[in-house]
């Protein structure tokens, strides 16, 4: 028994000792992931996208920074989906790994946090997900790859009316989701503001775990709407369009970037197929590198890359451009990663698989939204590209 | 003489050993986070052993509670102290942030006592595992709570704690933040001490044996028990408002069940009714999840093996319902501690 113990505690020691033995000449990033806890599956498509950028890189011989080749080495940390876990893993990333910027937390619950210490101990710090405003707001350190909720609403607001030649709409949408609540009020006052006061004839709400929405669907149709604005989570979206389909309601639906899931057309079949949502990228009927890259994708780990993939692509992306954009590394943590932060300032355009990007001065990036439509083999096609005003 | 004082002696030592190292950045802020976190660790998990261990009952809500004092300290700290969109220019002037913090600190408590009542006031009737599907009950209760108050932020979360710390470390040039978790950590525990030893914490113990026998020995438990479950409660709330203040930024999801079976983890792990195996299950654990780090996702097999490991060959827990001195008596020679 006693020897069992022992073997046990030594071979963990052991296992915690084995740390990779460093080479010279590399670059080293960290990635702040959700591995374990809530949503495992956003950390895993983050570092299965980031392992295929590094491979491609160092297969080429390195990242060429300066008329020098390094060789890249990500260090994936998981902070288990907690905010409190994000803090340390990013200071462990900081003072202990020495990394020279940081990609992720993707979650906004662990990107806030994080945020903060990356913003506080001056490294570069960019979130492929996240989509609350507080994230960057006021740190000069932080970006991030995805666009802000906000955008959406115009976004929407503009393809009805284009499209649909919608004059009135309807909304339904979760009240206790923060998300979906902003999301709507964002589409109606800009709604109203293009189309005059009273043409968002219904504004209707529910709750997270609700079932049926029958009542609020019957007022819905009762007022005729050109469409309905539903900006929910995919679950939820399939309850809320067999219910409407099945009350007789036969016309357009917009929806938003959380429709984004494989499972919205396991769950909801043919009633939602030549629907539109806005996102952040299409994968089906996509061309040039976004195709190769959601094709390679595939090949390699055998599922359709989400937009977490994909902005995780991009972000990594950008934060080596910024690092090439230094000119040469000096070895000094402390002054290279100020460098690369006067790097991310200097990106003029970053072509990247979910759109061309350049940030703004809180370090949000202005980029380009998709329209997609869902076809009958369940496929998100791209539809229309929609570019802040 | 020594003896008697051996206690405090190396307390001040340690803690302020591990400021000054701080201070100096001998320590880095990685190795302060993960040592702050643990204090905030041993304050969850004596408290929660109060209820699970000394008094028999099964609390699982424990994180709601903290959820309560994290709340409640980040708010009226950042509505006194700072600059905030919801609640505009600061009342009073920051420079007293640093003589006001501990009381925000308990403030968040005293909330969270309150809150307790959630859980002490339906406990005269039901016990067991009934008391244990409320425990959990009031945890849902508060989160959903806060997240449907859209005026401080829901369920994206609220923030703004940091400038108060600023605002301390510009007044006097200390780490602030491990001193008070410091500070805080051996209050709790001394005061659970000093509640556990007295003639009170005795009809706490005689509830856990046989709470009818107890009753016929004129022990009030109705009253114990509020008192009790307002104690363990108040000092989780201290534990989230520490935890609130260290991180910066509080969002109710991070006090979900989850965090409340994580502070269970730690009570059984140190042994039902021992202080000093709490804390130190609070501390072992806080380490092992650090140092299991590079294993990734296999350290959630590995961390449950070694609890089904431990649990195989010490059902008891660490320490079993033992203090430290229990275990070597010869250290009673050293010290004494109430």
């Amino acid at each position: 028994m006693k020897r069992l113990l022992t073997t046990l505690s030594i071979s963990c020691i052991a296992m915690i000792m084995a740390v990779p033995v460093i080479a010279a000449d590399t670059i080293k990033i960290g990635f702040n992931l959700e591995m374990t806890g809530d949503i495992p599956k956003v950390g895993e498509s983050s570092k299965f996208a980031a392992e295929m950028l590094k491979a491609d890189i160092n297969g080429a011989g390195g990242l060429e920074v300066g008329g020098k080749k390094y060789k890249l080495e990500f260090i994936y940390e998981d902070n288990e989906a907690k905010a409190e876990s994000a803090v340390t893993t990013t200071l462990k990333l900081i003072e202990k790994d020495e990394v020279l910027a940081m990609i992720g937390p993707n979650s906004t619950k662990q990107a806030i946090p994080a945020g903060q210490v990356a913003n506080d101990n001056e490294m570069v710090m960019i979130s492929p997900w996240s989509t609350n405003p507080d994230t960057t707001f006021n740190r000069p350190w932080v970006f991030r790859a995805a666009f802000l909720d906000s955008f959406q609403g115009p976004m929407a607001v503009n393809f009805a009316i284009k499209t649909f030649k919608a004059k009135t709409s309807a909304v339904l949408y979760d009240l206790s989701n923060d998300y979906s609540k902003g999301l709507a009020e964002v589409f109606k006052k800009l709604f109203e503001g293009k189309m005059g006061a009273g043409s968002v004839l219904a504004f209707e709400s529910h709750g997270t775990k609700d079932q049926d929405f029958s009542a609020q669907l019957t007022k819905i149709i009762a007022a005729k709407p050109d469409f309905i604005f539903l900006p929910d989570n995919y679950n939820q979206v399939a309850l809320i369009v067999k219910q409407a389909r099945q009350l007789g309601y036969k016309g357009e639906f917009m929806g938003s970037d959380a429709w984004g899931s494989s499972e919205l057309m396991t769950l909801c079949g043919k009633d939602c197929v030549g629907l539109h949502f806005s996102t952040h990228y299409a994968a089906a009927g996509a061309t040039g590198a976004t195709k190769e890259f959601i094709e390679r994708y595939k090949a390699k780990y055998s599922y359709t890359p989400d937009d977490v993939a994909a902005l995780t692509w991009d972000a990594t992306g950008v934060v080596l451009k910024a690092i090439q954009n230094t000119g040469g590394l000096t070895g000094k943590l402390k002054k290279d990663r100020k460098a690369i932060r006067a790097g991310m300032a200097a990106i003029t355009s970053f072509g990247g698989i979910t759109g061309n990007m350049k940030f703004n001065e809180q370090g949000d990036p202005i980029k380009c939204g998709v329209v997609v439509q869902i076809t009958k083999n369940g496929e998100f096609a791209f539809n229309e590209s929609i570019c802040p005003e | 003489m020594l003896r008697r004082y051996s206690v405090h002696l190396s307390l001040a030592t340690v803690g302020g050993l591990i400021i000054y190292l701080a201070h100096q950045e001998y320590l880095s802020l990685y190795i302060m986070s993960v040592l702050m976190f643990m204090g905030v660790n041993i304050i969850l998990s004596t408290s929660l052993n109060l209820v699970n261990g000394y008094m028999g009952e099964f609390s699982c809500g424990h994180a709601g509670f903290m959820c309560v004092g994290a709340y409640v300290s980040s708010l009226l700290g950042v509505w006194l102290f700072a600059n905030d969109k919801v609640f505009g220019a600061p009342l009073l002037n920051p420079k007293y942030t640093l003589y006001a913090f501990p009381l925000l600190i308990l403030v968040g408590g005293i909330a969270a006592a309150f809150a307790g009542l959630l859980v002490a006031i339906p406990s005269y009737k039901t016990r067991g595992d009934y008391l244990a599907i409320i425990t959990l009950a009031s945890n849902y209760i508060i989160i959903s709570v806060i997240e449907n108050i859209g005026a401080i932020g829901g369920s994206r979360g609220f923030m703004g704690m940091k400038q108060l710390i600023s605002a301390m470390e510009k007044r006097v040039d200390l780490p602030w933040m491990p001193i008070w978790v410091f500070l805080f950590t051996v209050f709790c525990i001394w005061l659970m001490r000093r509640y556990i030893s007295s003639t009170f914490g005795k009809g706490v113990t005689a509830i856990c044996q046989d709470e009818v026998a107890a009753e016929i020995m004129s022990v009030n438990t109705n009253k114990i028990k509020t008192i009790t479950f307002m104690v363990s409660s108040g000092m989780a709330g201290i534990a989230g408002g520490l935890f609130a203040y260290i991180l910066g930024y509080v969002n109710p999801g991070s006090f979900n069940i989850l965090k409340s079976t994580e502070v269970l983890v730690m009570v059984y792990l140190g042994g039902m009714a021992s202080l000093s195996g709490s804390v130190l299950s609070a501390i072992l654990f806080t380490i092992l999840l650090e140092l299991l780090r590079p294993l990734q996702i296999i350290k959630w097999i590995v961390i449950p093996l070694l609890l089904i490991i431990l649990m195989q060959f010490r059902p008891e827990g660490i320490m079993g319902n033992r203090e430290l001195g229990d275990i070597f008596p010869k250290l009673k020679k050293f010290y004494r501690f109430k």
